[in-house]
């Protein structure tokens, strides 16, 4: 009799907890719509560290998006605490968080945002520009990172010669070209269908072996099972966080 | 540092991916900075062309010649003081030129009388009209600008004996014998018949208002014979080293005064004319057709940046998610409005290049035509004119540039 295959949680590797990355408390976000005030979060307290991976799990207009985008410094906090590898990035200015976005933090799209005119190769270069690293080493790690994501023979395409799972692996290889603290994924499967979408989540599967922190924004149960650490969302305020199988 | 060279680069590189994806409307914004660049850049010619020519004339009547004349070169709202001064007499002259000899280290060299007046002459069937007839002595040579492109100058056997020759300038020699040489023929002057002993080269026009071609000198004791005293009289004094114009023509207030006898408490009764004179009148008027026609012309230019500023806040409006994507990825907002800087800077100048083709071509064009007219394409007119394509492009960039480099990156990832 052949054993059947064990179950794909069973497989998982699990790599212990590091330094931490992320530490939000009481972080507060309003949006001031006329006379209407929106509360997207409401005071959310949470701890990131080396080596998770996690899933922003909540319905639609829950506040996940502009939690993720508040972890990717892509916007600052109403109210709370947010401090970034031990820095508080609340104050930081303008220049100083396009720097920790450049080295430290990965951006993955829903929508993928590739620059249409460039192809695979230089939109995975774009982030070493701005970080100042010279052509030759630039185009040497970028298309080792687009190797990595399996489209090493697709480096002169440009976006619309890609399908769309191809497209979202070169945002995924551009995301890790700076070797980021975390990668940031918000709704990655959103625009793919199902087939490719578990695809893209295997893809992350092997980053995440490779050693990548990874933090993915997602409605959809199927996608968050795949990560080890669950936190749900609802209303502007963290339901729940949960370690299923840890 | 040299991540602002590799930004840099990423810039230009944008920028002509932007300008080729977009061709047709990159043409179309282009074409009105080459417009404004044709119009300032020809507009620059002509007054570079106005200058040349103004010294052209103005060095025809010699950068080292004084002229002591009744008049001054210039208006004079005190008319009544200059109307009743005494004439300037020959003798006036070879008494200068005793104290001249007289004067160690005199800056003065010689005083020539010409006697100026224009008259109508004949050769033959042919009658020419407005001719500038100068009579002179045989020094004349030592002032004359003009070569001597056929025969000879008068000489002081000629002059002294008001003998019937004249030297005839180019223009006067062409229309009276066409097609043939004018030396030795005679020309009708008043009744009385003078033989052509010379013709002078081409000199031009002065300012386009008379021209020096249209001149006959003869010996001034044959003009008096025909005119007597009445015609104007002056006396012009070569100076020995032109760039002490200023001593020079304080030298010669003092001799003049002596000459005529006049007592230290009066006014000089005589004017001392200088090309400088000129100058200063000319340059306001220079100054004056620069300014206006610099700033019609800028006007067409100033049309030119308001399209390039439209084309630029479009570029922005329309790439509002890839500016977003480019913040997320670690693009600082010096980096963004550089981005769009160099976008509206770069057709600025493809615009400002292709400009200054149409200029040049258009110079080509009218001196091989025109010949005579003094345009001329110079080196800082290119300069000039490719500093103001970027500057256009600057100006013109910065508010939609400075605009993206603000956007939120959050706001500008959501913008559909
Ligand atoms: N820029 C904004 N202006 C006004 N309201 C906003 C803005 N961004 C988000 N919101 C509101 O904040 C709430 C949370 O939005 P979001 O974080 O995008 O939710 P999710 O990603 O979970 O769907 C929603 O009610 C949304 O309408
Ligand atoms: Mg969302």
């Amino acid at each position: 009799m052949i054993a059947p295959l064990p179950p794909v949680a069973t497989a998982r590797s699990y790599r212990p907890p590091g330094s931490l990355v992320i530490r939000i408390e009481g972080v507060t976000k309003l949006y001031r719509m006329g006379a209407e005030t929106v509360h997207a979060l409401r005071g959310v307290n949470v701890e990131i560290r080396r080596n998770e991976y996690l899933a922003i799990m909540g319905p639609s207009g829950s506040g996940k998006s502009t939690l993720m985008n508040m972890l990717g410094c892509l916007d600052t906090p109403t109210g709370g605490r947010y401090d970034f590898n031990g820095k508080n990035v609340a104050h930081m200015v303008d220049d100083e968080l396009a720097e920790i976005r450049n080295r430290e933090i990965g951006f993955v799209f829903q929508t993928f945002n590739l620059l249409p005119r460039s192809d695979a190769l230089h939109n995975v270069e774009l982030p070493l520009v701005y970080a100042g690293v010279g052509p030759a080493e630039r185009r040497e790690r970028a298309l080792e990172a687009l190797k990595n994501v399996g489209l090493g023979d697709r480096v002169h395409h440009k976006p619309n010669e890609l399908s769309g799972g191809q497209r979202q692996r070169v945002a995924i290889a551009r995301a890790l070209v700076n070797r980021p603290s975390i990668l940031l994924a918000d709704e990655p499967t959103g625009n793919l269908d199902s087939r490719t979408g578990e695809e893209i989540m295997a893809l992350f599967e092997q980053l995440y072996d490779q050693g990548n922190t990874i933090i993915v924004v997602t409605h959809e149960e199927d996608i968050a099972r795949h990560a080890r650490r669950i936190v749900r969302l609802r209303d502007g305020l963290i339901e729940r966080d949960e370690r299923p199988g840890a | 540092m040299t991540r602002g060279i590799y930004e840099l680069t990423e810039s230009f590189r944008i920028a002509f991916g932007q300008i080729r994806a977009n061709a047709m409307r990159s043409v179309l914004t282009a074409l009105g900075v080459i417009i404004g660049i044709v119009a300032v850049t020809l507009m620059g010619t002509a007054i570079n062309g106005i200058d040349i020519g103004f010294n052209r004339s103005l060095a025809l009547l010699g950068d080292d010649v004084l002229y002591v004349q009744r008049w001054p070169w210039r208006r004079v709202p005190d008319w009544w003081n200059y109307v009743n001064r005494p004439a300037i007499q020959v003798e006036q002259a070879e008494r200068l030129n005793r104290i001249f000899e007289a004067t160690p280290g005199s800056l003065l060299e010689v005083a020539v009388p010409v006697g100026a007046r224009g008259t109508n002459v004949k050769a033959g069937d042919v009658k020419l009209g407005g001719v500038m007839l100068f009579g002179t002595n045989s020094d004349y040579s030592r002032i004359v600008t003009a070569e001597v492109a056929a025969g000879r100058l008068f000489t002081e056997f000629e002059a002294n004996a008001g003998r019937s020759v004249c030297v005839l300038g180019s223009g006067v020699a062409e229309n009276l014998f066409p097609g043939r040489p004018a030396l030795g023929q005679t020309v009708d002057i008043r009744g009385q018949h003078f033989s052509v002993v010379g013709v002078l080269a081409k000199q031009g026009e002065f300012l386009g208002l008379f021209s020096f071609d249209n001149q006959i000198i003869v010996p001034l004791n044959a003009m008096r014979k025909l005119w007597g005293n009445r015609m104007d009289l002056q006396l012009r004094v070569k100076v020995t080293d032109k760039t002490k114009l200023t001593q020079a023509e304080e030298e010669l207030t003092g001799a003049m005064r002596r000459v005529r006898g006049q007592l230290p408490a009066e006014r000089d009764n005589f004017s001392i004319n200088q090309q400088q004179a000129f100058k200063e009148q000319l340059d306001p008027v220079k100054t004056g057709i620069a300014v206006a026609g610099l700033f019609i012309t800028g006007l067409s230019l100033f049309v030119g940046a308001i399209g390039i500023m439209n084309i630029t806040f479009v570029s922005v409006k329309e790439r509002t998610k890839e500016i977003g994507t480019r913040k997320a990825l670690g693009a600082r907002r010096r980096t963004i409005l550089l981005q769009f800087l160099i976008e509206a800077v770069s057709i600025c100048l493809i615009g400002g290049a292709v400009g200054l083709a149409i200029t040049y071509v258009t110079c080509l064009g009218i001196s091989g035509a025109l010949p005579e007219l003094p345009v001329e394409f110079s080196g800082s007119l290119m300069i000039v004119s490719m500093a103001v394509s970027i500057l256009t492009g600057v100006i013109s960039g910065f508010a939609p540039a400075l605009g993206a480099s603000r956007l939120d990156p959050v706001e500008a990832l959501r913008y559909e």
